[in-house]
């Protein structure tokens, strides 16, 4: 059975380990910093001088790390297209909004060992020759915010920030910003619209990357929490040594959160493809409570797609001889990474499972789900505005007694002119997975409720035809 | 114009527009800080604020309106706002909020903000507040609690003097 590997969770849980500056230079806090910051210019053998933060770039890109968010982009390579020739200052702005439902390791981060964050996030700045930066933290965080002012002050006080960082002659200020309930803002360019103190309608892409045209139209990096403490671990270890971490193209650990339907739900540490689905939810989060078998599994944040209990995937793996062989792979046997819940449909999005078993109403878990899509959506673009709606009032009629038999087509007709190409950004893309994935796949329990509602109604109407009397009165009151 | 802001809080205010480049970007923490002290974000204060700002009230009016946390009115004196989606909704979020709209004679169909006449309370379903694995969860004005079974939501209510 694989074993827990706490980097960057090593100290949060111990006993005593306080969120103060003095703990965590106890703990060898800053030491890295102080290492980034001495990285001496090399010369290479054309004559050529590599700077130390370019260096430290070099080495996150070898590490192979990949962002933590919810997208699993090489760092790496985001930092790599960074306009550094524009003239204009780079900025730097730390995605602390966690708002992706299933997932709380951030928030275990930001709460019990801010100044990781905040070491991994100057060396990140220093690496990208950013002189401000931002920690855009969700609104339901207050304490979160309190005590990542208070760590940003003691920084401050020991010139970790501020003017001429321990005498290295790099300038860097950071501040935190607070959201104000609105999931959207977790999307980067939302984000950037937000910090400007706009609504979070994300922006067009083309030509609005952030790494071109981001925060005051400037170039700038938008990183996740857990992503910029691994950056501290690359540069202290060194970018190769990182990279013997997890599995191949799935390098380091990641902080998975388990929730739902299981005995201990909890956030746990693992190397990243170490372990299994099932691993996770049995030998890691004590497995389903007694007397209940699986019925689902969200592999990825609510928006990732749904799995079946039971499902099998086909999996490319290379044998033996290096040529690549089909595999059938139970659902539970997935290796948890990038790349494998990939290949099986869905996504491994911001590390977070979501559980359930078999005494779970699956219509009313996607109504749960489309009612928290059709509130969070900007209404910027129309698919998604109105689509994410729709699905959430037939989902509504649907769990209220009001339901159709053809509500499940009806539904996956919506989810499938939502996403593609239609909307601006992503979000369309996360309101209408689940939705084909749920429907997909359950398909004969939302036909079955449709029909239940029929039947019971024309029993009501005694006489009228089938569905002649439907009134489709229930609608989303919230 | 009645509103009328305390020195020290414009004080705090004057400071958070220096963290920016741009004056406009501290509007979200402007309008956090003057939720904070009036309770809600009335008119006057969105004036006051794009004023500061040199923006247009339109400008500070339309971040209200989009972000979930801002209110127009005021709430009651402890406002519970309960987590609704899923993984708090598997652990029986549903039965929470339930709970406090009986004990408190509130609609428990009601998602959004309700008031209790007395205006001490409010209860609110909002979304994940993300701490899904001590589902339900929930928060009392800035105070955030985990795996509240009804019995704690007593303890909370009976703490809210």
């Amino acid at each position: 059975m694989p074993q827990e590997y706490r980097l960057i969770l090593k100290h949060a849980d111990e006993p005593g380990y306080t969120p103060d500056l003095e703990c965590y230079l106890r703990h060898g806090g800053y030491e890295t910093l102080k290492k980034a910051l001495a990285i001496a210019p090399k010369t290479l053998a054309d004559g050529k001088t590599v700077s130390g933060p370019e260096q430290i770039r070099d080495d996150v890109k070898l590490s192979g790390l990949r962002g933590r968010g919810g997208a699993g982009f090489s760092c790496g390579l985001k930092w790599s297209f960074v306009d550094r020739r524009s003239g204009k200052p780079i900025y730097l702005i730390c995605n602390a909004d966690e708002s992706e439902p299933g997932t709380f390791k951030d928030r275990q981060i930001l709460h019990k060992d801010p100044h990781q964050m905040i070491e991994g996030m100057i060396i990140s700045c220093f690496a990208n020759d950013v002189k401000l930066a931002y920690i855009y933290i969700r609104g339901e965080f207050p304490e979160g915010a309190r005590i990542l002012n208070r760590a940003l002050s003691e920084a401050r006080a020991k010139n970790f920030l501020g003017k001429n960082i321990l005498g290295s002659g790099y300038d860097l200020e950071i501040h935190v910003h607070r959201g104000a309930g609105a999931y959207i803002c977790g999307e980067e360019t939302g984000m950037i619209e937000s910090l400007e103190g706009k609504r979070a309608y994300p922006r067009i892409k083309p030509p609005y990357f952030p790494a071109i045209l981001g925060l005051y139209q400037c170039p700038t990096i938008v990183n996740n929490v857990e992503t910029l403490c691994n950056v501290k671990h690359v540069v202290a270890m060194g970018g190769a040594e990182f990279s013997k971490l997890g599995t191949p193209n799935n390098t380091g650990t990641r902080i998975v959160s388990v929730s739902g339907h299981v005995k201990k739900p909890g956030y746990y540490e693992v190397e990243v493809g170490k372990a299994t689905i099932g691993q996770l939810i049995n030998d890691f989060a004590g497995g389903l409570r007694d007397g209940r078998k699986l019925k689902a599994v969200i592999p990825g944040g609510s928006s990732a797609k749904v799995f079946k209990a039971g499902e099998k995937f086909k999996l490319k793996k290379k044998g033996p001889d290096g040529k690549d062989i089909e595999q059938e792979v139970d659902m539970l046997d997935l290796p948890y990474d990038f790349d494998s819940l990939m290949a099986a449909g869905s996504m491994s999005g911001s590390g977070a499972l979501i559980i359930m078993d078999d005494s779970t109403d699956i219509v009313e878990a996607l109504a749960n789900l489309s009612e928290f899509y059709a509130h969070e959506s900007c209404g910027q673009c129309t698919p998604c505005r109105e689509g994410s709606l729709w699905m959430s009032k037939a989902l509504h009629r649907l769990t209220h007694g009001e339901g159709r038999k053809q509500d499940a087509d009806y539904l996956v007709k919506i989810a499938d002119n939502i996403p593609g190409g239609r909307t601006i950004c992503a979000f369309g893309e996360a309101c209408s997975w689940p939705v084909q994935s749920f429907v997909a796949k359950f398909k004969d329990e939302f036909v079955a409720k449709g029909e239940a509602d029929e039947a019971r109604r024309a029993a009501q109407n005694s006489g009228a035809g089938p569905t002649a009397e439907l009134k489709i009165a229930a609608s989303p009151q919230h | 114009m009645s509103f009328s802001v305390p020195a020290k809080l414009e004080a705090e205010i004057d400071e958070l527009i220096t963290h920016y480049p741009q004056k406009r970007s501290a509007s979200l923490m402007l309008l956090h800080a003057v939720q904070e002290h009036f309770g809600y974000i009335s008119k006057d204060a969105v004036e006051w604020i794009a004023a500061k700002l040199e923006l247009q009230p339109i400008n500070v009016y339309e971040l209200v309106t989009f972000y979930p946390m801002f209110r127009q009115q005021p709430a009651g004196k402890y406002v519970l706002k309960v987590c609704r989606t899923l993984s708090c909704h598997l652990g029986g979020s549903h039965k929470l909020h339930e709970h406090f709209c009986q004990k408190l004679g509130l609609d428990s169909h009601g998602h959004g903000l309700q008031t209790t006449k007395d205006g001490k309370f409010s209860v609110e379903f909002v979304e994940c507040l993300a701490s899904c694995g001590t589902a339900p969860v929930m928060m009392c004005n800035e105070e955030f609690f985990e795996g509240v079974s009804n019995e704690k939501a007593d303890q909370i209510l009976e703490k809210c003097k």
